[in-house]
């Protein structure tokens, strides 16, 4: 299933499901990547720290037989930090890893996608990070697809 | 007689710097990178996220440097870190369904959906040495073929839809955590699967193995077996959403066992399951069967008095920190126990002798 464009579910509105899209094309691109789709994109806003960079860790859950009860299966480290853009716009970061400026220029993002130039952003930072993930899945996909069993029956002699 | 003793700041101070020019090895020799230990010994890497129980590879491989790639030491570094984190949370359960399959095997079926996809894999290796990888050379290009990009679906669900399998219920209360409450047993099957996810390889693959010799006699089919990535999905509370906040490598073993049936039950199969962190299949396959093996009470089969069938016995020594922490504290100083120790066979040995000199006199 292709996650990259999660649809919507019921409980959420149109425009959570969008910003839940974007902060996860930003939380699981390379932050070599971010770093220089947003150098590309030119300079950003200023802005204030709601929550300063905070590395900490996620209990990641399985499912028993893989669709079951959930149970812990141990953690993950992740940094999470929150601003405030000088124009006002709150961004929010919760990305894997300890790269603090993975998530500061996450949140960055985040905030300015709500701003007056949320289609430029798009267009030059969240689509390519988004194609990006995209071509190496497919490429993950076409090594994996290589190696396939083709299985064949043997012509038996018995007629 | 007691005698405080201090000392040895200096000998452990010597030791140290020793230990870490040791460490650096031969200094003509170039210095491994902490990126080429996750790149090139990835492996190494998956053990320690699994067993350390954090998923984070460049601090597995960081780990791995700094023990001179002594793994359970490594394990032990990571462990000690994790207790420095603060939680942020916990995930969504992985759904493994949408996993994006490097790997995928099943032993079970021939023909399932998504096919048997091998992935990069040391099965149907000659295991000869490849005395190429002691010299420099480039290495072999992987080929590439159509993509299949939709999800996997479960080989256990083929089983499922003809009633042949017991069903997982699925509940979505909140299973213990070990890191937070001490195991206390009789422990339910969520924390089970948490004590053996980060369980010691070795430990829970004799333990897997001795089930398949007749300690506790259950013969596993491994159903399906498969790699690759899923995404890890977070509850932010700010947002009242959830968003997926990065991607873990995970391997999944499904095993099916065979079960005659009972009373209330009708015959079919019984599962068992291992998930593990990066590629770390032996370990996932082991997983599985002690799960199964575990289960025989809340199944009603094959309980015996094998090691395998013991939830004390294999919680309580599966923990490689654990049995390390226990077993290296007896080489740290004991010498006032080991005093008092001598003391007694001292007088044991001369009561005894006195008593053997009085029988030869009278």
């Amino acid at each position: 299933m292709n996650k990259m464009n999660p649809t919507p579910s019921q409980d959420e509105a149109p425009d959570s499901a969008a910003r839940k899209a974007w902060m996860s094309v930003l939380a699981k691109s390379n932050p070599k990547d971010l770093n220089a789709a947003i150098t590309a994109y030119g300079a950003l806003p200023a802005f204030d720290w709601l929550r300063r960079p905070e590395i900490g860790g996620v209990m990641v859950r399985g499912r028993m037989g893989g669709t079951g009860t959930a149970f812990n299966l141990g953690e993950m480290t992740a940094t999470r930090c929150s601003l405030r853009l000088e124009t006002g716009e709150v961004g929010h970061a919760y990305v894997q890893g300890r790269d603090t400026r993975h998530a500061e220029q996450a949140a960055i993002v985040d905030a300015m996608m709500q701003g007056a130039n949320a289609s430029t952003v798009q267009e030059t930072i969240v689509t390519p990070l988004a194609d990006g993930l995209a071509s190496e899945r497919v490429k993950r996909a076409e090594k994996a697809a290589a190696t396939k069993v083709d299985f064949f029956t043997m012509v038996r002699g018995e007629d | 007689m007691y005698v405080a003793v201090k000392g040895g700041e200096r000998a452990i101070d010597n030791a140290h710097a020793w230990l870490a020019e040791e460490r650096r090895g031969d200094p003509s020799v170039a210095e491994l990178s902490v990126a080429q230990i996750r790149e090139q010994l990835a492996l190494a890497v998956n053990r320690v996220m699994t067993e350390g129980s954090l998923y984070d590879p460049d601090l597995a491989a960081l780990a791995i440097k700094q023990a001179r790639g002594d793994l359970i030491e490594a394990i032990f570094l990571i462990r000690a870190y994790r207790t420095t984190l603060p939680r942020i949370g916990h995930s969504r359960p992985v759904e493994t369904e949408t996993m994006l399959c490097d790997r995928r095997i099943s032993a079970t079926f021939k023909d399932v959906p998504g096919g048997q996809v091998l992935g990069p894999t040391f099965d149907y290796t000659h295991r000869l040495l490849d005395f190429k990888l002691a010299a420099d050379g480039e290495a072999m290009a992987a080929q590439m073929a159509a993509p299949r990009l939709e999800s996997t679906p479960h080989v256990t669900e083929f089983l499922n839809k003809e009633g042949l399998i017991q069903t997982e219920d699925r509940s979505e209360d909140t299973p213990p955590d070990l890191t937070r409450e001490p195991m206390e047993l009789p422990a339910n099957r969520a924390l089970r699967l948490q004590a053996l996810a980060r369980g010691d390889e070795g430990f829970v693959l004799s333990m897997a193995y001795s089930t398949q010799r007749g300690y506790g006699n259950s013969h596993a089919f491994v159903g399906e077996l498969r790699i690759g990535k899923v995404a890890v999905e977070l509850d932010i509370p700010e947002l009242g959403f959830a968003i997926e906040i990065g991607e873990v490598e995970l391997t999944e073993c499904e095993t099916v066992n065979k079960f005659a049936g009972s009373k209330i039950e009708p015959p079919q199969f019984t599962r068992g399951y291992g998930l593990t962190f990066g590629q770390t299949e032996r370990k996932a396959i082991s997983m599985a069967l002690v799960d199964r093996a575990l289960r025989s009470k809340e199944l009603g089969v094959e309980m015996s008095n094998s090691p395998a069938h013991d939830e004390e016995f294999v919680l309580y020594h599966c923990d490689n920190i654990q049995a390390t922490g226990f077993l290296e504290h007896i080489k740290l100083p004991h010498y006032v126990d080991f005093q008092s120790e001598m003391e007694l066979v001292r007088k044991m040995r001369a009561e005894i002798f006195a008593a053997q000199h009085k029988e030869a006199a009278e």
